[in-house]
């Protein structure tokens, strides 16, 4: 039985450098770090002080139709990233939906439109929380529940829950794009991405839906966030004094950890012959994809897998998927987030994978730019790709040296006969995801 | 049961997809027949709230899960010693799955060929030292949280184990750790719906032949203070006075709004193949699967319940069924519907327009209940236990009631099976969940044959 293909006809990735796959494509060739001080809040109480922050034009109000502007004050930060990604995504790919073309009849039937977004645990506005909570304090200024339960939570917006649901992010894109096909939302950390990009294959595959909006989006520059990143033993000590752009150092040893980054962004994904049948401009094929659970000795994954063994095994059932031997993969974007015992479960994996062989394909890292991007990476990691195989080129590599069996030390953009890329990436929480992106027509 | 010439494949040619083992931690119970029992005699969960201080709130009665501990269930608890309330009750609803199905002791069992497709929801903050944190970080002058003073405090009072554990895909990393599953591992949190959508998923995997074997289900609690806050200040919550037993009303008149309920169902599928080849019983069969969203509005389901009609239609369209027709002996097209029935005026009415948009005029004679007025919504959990007790309902051929059901709403006319559990013969169920978001999710199950 033949199955139907899924191939890649938008790209709306958001990142530390902007909205869209231009502006961090350039950066990315140009090599420049978008890594800064964090201003979405004061983090001078934290050992890490950088991040890669969307860049201050970034306004979703800017982003939704006029009459969807009221519904912004009800997103959090990561829907933000989701919404911005979803209107860029559906222009790059020629789509009128009811939120780019009211006036016309959507280009898929709202039916046959699907919607996949990966988010991460979102945490609550905490100056909007903490305005609230200070009504409710006793004598010694400690919480008072009982005054909360009575009247303290009345100063909370009635939709206050609704801002940080993971499922908002779906909600909000398939309203305004009128996406009534199946729609979920992943919450596998690092892998939630690439595990959504996965799932809108099967949906189109399966015939549940001709084409999805599907990517994943992820904001951790909130200090609840970020605590949780720090204490998961993720982020490198930098003070706002320090040159954030030279910090990480993917696959080097020496690399001090990461620095978290907001994004993430939408893709949207489509049946090749419904593509083909609308004339749409075929970016590159979704060719397969893998997933599997990592045996974590402390349950948790907070000690990543020393052996790589099952990051190996999504690797192999994406290759599987795509009919594909390892000897068909051009280049390699893993996760990469500078810390190191993370970055010896990729590198133990894709060794397993690709034995001697892995020295000569690129690896191309993407945390020193734009940093750790969490539950957005495996979107914006498939949008470059996707560049890398439109373009025929590598862009440069940051700040490594010392990295190993692994091609990922520093090194400038290049051009570069590409055919068929990997992304793949372990979790916190184990959870493994791979997915191999080919070039169109190949 | 079976024979030689069982079909592992239905008509179009896809792997046919069987449960194996069930297992719930719930408000009425800690195990699949006493909880069964007390749901077919009309009990309810329901109590005042002990898991904070609720007193004063406008919602301080839900469906705790009582007097539980992992102890009884786990191989060594001292693996899980971190595990939130999340992954606690779905450690003993796994165990109970996995040790139904007969896999804890199949020595041919390859586990990288088992995945975990889990609606779990996020896990519970240390609400208290939350709390302290912002208020010592809280410029009253400023109005906002002055970031350095936050962190000052939350480094010394928040625990690291505690927050890693709130992550939502915790709970897979706990049963994938209890059973050694190395296979395809996903959580989705769509509110509501999740668990319903997860067994949907986790089917599809199996179908598409990335796994033979799957746990499936979900698991939460939001009784919290921020959960039941975040409800109540959505005014979804009953805020009934008196008696709480009596607070959870689906599709009576005087219904307003569901009771939150807590715990986890799980479930063991696999492709009918890999339980044939081992010996297994199945337990019952998943026939179809369908997913929708609402694109309507941020709060509001679509008046005509459009959504929900979508996700029942494609699952009935899998599994084969017209639901406009009768089959031979007469009987409606399927024979019992678990609702989604929360018991919020909204979301009653517009399940009922949907299963008469889809039933046409079948569904006047298709039973349809709801558990949530006995256990109340376990939220991203309740999908899974509605559907188990689906598989109940064939098996034993005895349909759950809708308890408190007192006065019937001139615009909720269908059989909603009132306050009494009800003989019947069961052959074909379909599970509704609808999330908050406006994700719709249903699923078919019908008797294995």
């Amino acid at each position: 039985m033949s199955r139907r293909r899924v191939v890649i006809t938008g790209l709306g990735p958001v990142s530390a450098h902007g909205l869209g796959i231009e502006p961090l494509w350039t950066a990315l060739c140009e090599g420049r770090s978008a890594l800064a001080p964090i201003r979405a809040f004061d983090a001078r109480g934290f050992a890490s002080a950088s991040g890669g922050e969307l860049p201050d034009s970034y306004d979703v109000k800017d982003l939704v139709p006029k009459s969807y502007r009221k519904a912004t004050k009800v997103m959090a930060r990561d829907i933000e990233i989701a919404v911005g990604g979803a209107v860029t995504a559906v222009a790059d790919a020629g789509l009128r939906t009811r939120g780019t073309d009211p006036d016309n009849p959507p280009t898929i039937a709202p039916d046959r439109f699907g919607c996949h977004i990966g988010a991460g645990l979102i945490a609550a506005d905490l100056d909007e929380l903490t305005a609230a909570l200070a009504t409710s304090r006793d004598a010694a200024g400690k919480f008072d529940p009982a005054h909360w339960g009575q009247q303290g939570m009345q100063e909370l917006t009635p939709l206050w829950l609704l801002k940080y649901l993971p499922n908002m992010l779906a909600c909000h894109v398939t309203i305004i794009h009128d996406c009534q096909g199946p729609s979920n939302t992943i919450t596998c950390n690092e892998a939630s991405s690439g595990l959504s990009l996965a799932e809108s294959q099967r949906v189109i595959e399966r015939g549940a839906a001709d084409a999805c909006l599907s990517g994943g989006a992820d904001s951790k520059l909130n200090p609840m966030a970020y605590l949780r990143q720090e204490l998961a033993g993720r982020l490198a000590k930098c003070t706002v004094d320090e040159d954030a752009t030279r910090k990480v150092k993917p696959f080097d040893p020496t690399s001090p950890g990461a620095l978290v980054g907001e994004g993430g962004g939408i893709l949207v994904l489509e049946a090749e012959d419904t593509a083909k049948a609308r004339g749409a401009r075929i970016h590159a094929v979704l060719a397969g994809t893998g997933a599997s659970q990592s045996w974590c000795d402390d349950t948790v994954g907070l000690v990543p897998d020393a052996t790589g063994e099952s990051l190996a095994d999504a690797i192999e059932a994406a290759l599987r998927d795509a009919n594909f031997k390892p000897a068909d993969i051009d280049a390699i974007i893993p996760y990469g987030c500078g810390v190191p015992a993370l970055d010896s479960l990729e590198a133990k994996a894709l060794e397993r994978v690709f034995g001697a062989s892995i020295g000569a394909k690129p690896i191309i890292t993407l945390a020193p730019s734009i940093g750790a991007t969490v539950a957005g990476f495996g979107t914006i990691a498939v949008a470059v790709a996707t560049k890398c195989l439109t373009e025929q080129r590598l862009p440069a590599r940051l700040n490594s040296a010392g990295t190993g069996s692994l091609a990922a030390a520093a090194a400038p953009s290049e051009s570069r006969a590409l055919r068929n890329i990997l992304v793949c990436t372990p979790s916190l929480g184990g959870q493994n995801s791979a997915a191999v992106i080919s070039r169109a027509n190949s | 049961m079976t024979n030689s010439t069982t079909s592992t494949t239905n008509k179009h040619g896809q792997k046919r997809v069987v449960v194996t083992g069930m297992g719930w931690i719930t408000p009425l119970g800690h195990d699949i027949d006493s909880v069964w029992r007390r749901l077919l005699n009309s009990e309810s969960g329901m109590g005042p709230t002990t898991r904070f201080d609720a007193r004063t709130f406008p919602t301080n009665f839900s469906a705790e899960v009582r007097d539980y501990t992992i102890a009884r269930f786990v191989k060594d608890a001292k693996v899980h010693a971190s595990a939130g309330l999340n992954s606690q009750f779905a450690l003993g609803a796994a165990c109970q799955a996995w040790k139904q199905s007969g896999l804890s002791d199949f020595a041919g069992l390859n586990k990288k060929r088992v995945g975990l497709y889990l609606g779990a929801g996020e896990g519970v903050l240390d609400f208290d030292q939350y709390a302290a944190s912002n208020l010592a970080g809280w410029n009253a002058e400023q109005k906002k949280v002055d970031g350095v003073a936050w962190a000052d405090t939350a480094h010394k009072v928040l625990e690291k184990m505690c927050e890693v554990e709130q992550e939502p895909n915790m709970p897979l990393a706990h049963l994938a750790r209890e059973f050694g599953i190395r296979g395809p591992a996903l959580n989705c949190l769509t509110a509501c719906a999740a668990s319903t959508q997860a067994i949907g998923e986790a089917f599809s995997l199996i179908q598409r032949g990335d796994a033979d074997v799957m746990i499936s289900g979900g698991t939460h609690t939001m009784i919290h203070v921020l959960g039941v806050t975040g409800f109540n200040r959505l005014t979804a919550l009953s805020t009934s006075k008196g008696d709480p037993t009596k607070a959870s009303r689906p599709f009576d008149a005087t219904r307003d709004g569901f009771v939150m309920g807590e715990g986890s169902g799980m479930i063991v599928i696999e492709s009918l193949e890999h339980a044939l080849a081992r010996g297994a019983t199945p337990l019952a069969e998943v026939a179809g699967y369908g997913s929708s969203a609402d694109a309507f509005r941020i709060t509001d389901i679509h008046p005509e319940g459009r959504g929900g009609a979508a996700s029942m239609g494609v699952a009935l369209a899998q599994a084969g069924i017209d639901p406009a027709a009768r089959r031979a002996d007469g009987r409606a097209a399927i024979d019992y519907i678990s609702a989604h029935g929360t018991g919020t005026k909204e979301n009653d009415s517009i399940e009922t327009r949907g299963v008469k948009r889809v039933f046409g005029d079948n569904a006047k004679d298709i039973p349809m209940s709801s558990i949530k007025s006995m256990m109340g919504h376990l939220i991203a959990a309740a999908g899974a236990v509605e559907f188990i007790t689906c598989v109940l309902a064939i098996r034993d051929g005895m349909l759950p009631p809708t308890i408190n059901y007192g006065t019937p709403d001139p615009a909720l006319d269908l059989d909603y099976v009132p306050n009494k559990a009800r003989a019947a013969k069961v052959d074909i169920c379909l599970s509704n969940s609808f999330g908050f978001g406006g994700q719709n999710d249903t699923l078919v199950v019908k008797r294995f044959a």
